[in-house]
């Protein structure tokens, strides 16, 4: 028993946080303490990034196998806290400008990483599920967090509808699979499919836990709700769902194709590279004709996603580490994307429309020229990140036999770059408009920087080491 | 065959019994029942508002509020009572596991409370 709390004890300090800052916060100053309490909690997930990262890096198992703390879920914890501690800095000061920011902002999003972290760490259908709904339940309420605007209240409504809808039909595999393996920890399960055949009913059972699992990672054709959640939640949110929830996603993913369903790998497989292949052109080409900043960004999470699941396809240990890395650097190019959006604003009025972008390069040379090198890395130009990134996730692909997916990836990838480029173009060449204001927010400008920064930085010095990171992660998951 | 049937057969006797007792209360009601009917007491019941109306009205959301406190506190007791039966057989990490799960519901009544979520007005 002990032992086993141990192995949580990150889990339980955050939650012991949440339940603390809300108790101490509603007793005290309420919302006059919510920026000290974004920051606090920040400082809080980034202590606990460095001891789950620093930590034991052996495999451990606690509760009869229901939560898993290996070198996997340990990547990817550390990727989620990163990330939502950056993403909570980010939104302090746009939030109390706006007057939105009330003290159980930063709380949710605790409580949505806890969730996040159990996600990540589940090793049996029961604690999948309470993850998910933890991290789903605190998500929808941050979505309408500005409750007074007509499309945050629908942005929170049609995530929670759909959302459910998916977490149904997630429930209905769960019970399928149970009802087939007559076991819900996934050690059992694995044992229980294994060999030629899959039972009609494992089948079924495993065909809707990847729907429900592709609704949250937002693959087509399970990705309606994206563009209008993405659109009508506050732009710190929005950025949020963008980055440590899609980081959970793929890693419950790739962790109940393998621990779960390992044995199994040519029946999920088509699946997978079927949910891929749509997602990285429906991404790439719907994006085309968006204006709004943040609904194009909407498609091209769908696209990444589809890049994402593409490693998950192959079904390798290689496919998981590159889907690991792509994950990483994903996160990264969108923390910086987000933090230029945010910094968009007219007469003190955000806008998110591209076209008020158009020549950018001419009074703010130094912004412009961060952004080109986030879109490129978004688009996969060589030399920056984000080329290496879908370099692994295509050489995953092609070694696990997928040759065509690889094909199809890079023929998707062509077509993502127009949008991205036309913002470029934009910037540098667009007719000359009213001009945005200058960013007051130096941790949004630093952010951008650094993220740019890493872009290329990153290539010079061998990705910081990542790769090692992702391919002892992806050992510990695949054997 | 018969072993079947006999097996079915409590179920047989209370169906009737069911049936029977449901025409006793209709026919008790329609036969020694003193009728003095208004508009008010034949319209369909429902709670605080006019039976047929337009389903698209403003609802106050102070209703949606005191139903999902009442649904927290319910599921609550629902947990509670299978622990309390077991409790006999249970280790103390069953007990404390009960104890913090109350904990942790004591701190979201706590919040809504100072939120004023329980003041109507």
């Amino acid at each position: 028993m002990q032992a086993d709390l141990a192995i949580l004890l990150p889990e339980i300090l955050l939650s012991a946080f949440a339940l603390v800052a809300l108790l101490g916060a509603v007793y005290t100053g309420k919302d006059k303490l919510a920026s000290a309490l974004v920051w606090v909690t920040s400082i809080v997930m980034l202590v606990l990034a460095a001891m789950i990262g620093l930590g034991d890096a052996t495999t451990q198992v606690a509760f009869d196998g229901t939560f898993v703390n290996d070198g996997f879920a340990r990547f990817a914890k550390v990727v989620i806290m990163v990330a939502a501690a950056v993403v909570l800095i980010m939104s302090q000061e746009y939030m109390q400008r706006r007057g939105i920011l009330r003290f159980e902002y930063p709380i949710l999003v605790c409580l949505a990483s806890v969730g996040m972290m159990v996600m990540v760490s589940a090793g049996d259908l029961i604690s999948l599920y309470m993850g998910l709904e933890l991290q789903s339940l605190s998500l929808y309420v941050v979505a309408s967090l500005r409750r007074d605007s007509v499309k945050s209240t629908e942005a929170g409504m049609k995530y929670f509808v759909l959302g459910a809808l998916s977490s149904g039909l997630l429930l209905y595999g769960a019970s399928l699979t149970y009802g087939f393996s007559g076991t819900t920890s996934f050690s059992g399960i694995i044992q229980a499919v294994q060999g030629e055949h899959l039972s009609l009913g494992v089948l079924f059972g495993l065909v809707f836990i990847v729907s429900g699992l592709a609704f949250k990672v937002s693959a087509v054709p399970f990705h309606m709700w994206t563009p209008d959640v993405y659109e009508g939640s506050p732009t710190p949110v929005t950025a949020f769902f963008a980055t440590a929830p899609k980081m959970a996603a793929m890693g419950l993913f790739a962790r109940v194709m393998h621990d779960a369903f390992g044995g199994a790998v040519g029946d999920w497989q088509q699946v997978i590279a079927f949910l891929a292949v749509l997602s990285m052109f429906l991404g790439s080409i719907a994006a085309i004709g968006q204006s709004n900043i943040k609904r194009l960004m909407a498609y091209s999470s769908i696209a990444h996603m589809g890049y994402a699941l593409m490693g998950l396809a192959s079904g390798t240990a290689l496919g998981v580490e590159s889907m690991l890395v792509y994950m990483a650097i994903y996160v990264t190019m969108n923390v910086g994307t987000f933090a230029f959006i945010l910094s968009m604003e007219r007469n003190g009025q955000p806008v998110t429309d591209i076209l008020s972008l158009s020549s950018l390069s001419k009074y703010a040379p130094g912004r412009a020229f961060a952004l080109l090198v986030l879109m490129f890395s978004l688009a996969g130009v060589p030399p920056m990140l984000g080329f290496f990134g879908k370099l692994y996730v295509l050489r995953a692909a092609y070694e696990g036999g997928l040759a065509w997916l690889a094909v199809a990836g890079v023929v998707a990838s062509v077509i993502g770059a127009f949008y991205y480029i036309r913002i470029v173009y934009y910037m540098y060449f667009g007719e000359e408009t009213e001009e945005l204001d200058t960013p007051r927010n130096p941790v949004l400008s630093g952010l951008l920087v650094a993220s740019a920064v890493i872009m290329i930085a990153a290539v010079v010095l061998n990705l910081f080491g990542i790769d090692g990171a992702a391919a002892s992660a992806a050992a510990s998951l695949v054997n | 065959m018969e072993e079947m049937l006999r097996e079915y057969l409590p179920i047989i006797i209370f169906l009737a019994v069911a049936i029977g007792l449901g025409i006793v209360l209709i026919l008790a009601a329609a036969i020694i029942a003193v009728r003095n009917p208004d508009p008010e007491k034949v319209s369909a019941y429902e709670c605080g508002f006019n039976a047929f109306d337009d389903a698209r009205m403003k609802f106050d959301v102070r209703f949606y509020l005191v139903s999902i406190l009442f649904i927290i506190f319910d599921l609550e007791i629902a947990f509670l009572f299978p622990w309390a039966v077991a409790f006999k057989d249970l280790s103390m990490a069953g007990f404390w596991s009960m104890m913090l799960f109350l904990g942790v519901l004591t701190v979201g009544f706590a919040y809504e409370w100072k939120k004023g979520a329980l003041e109507w007005e």
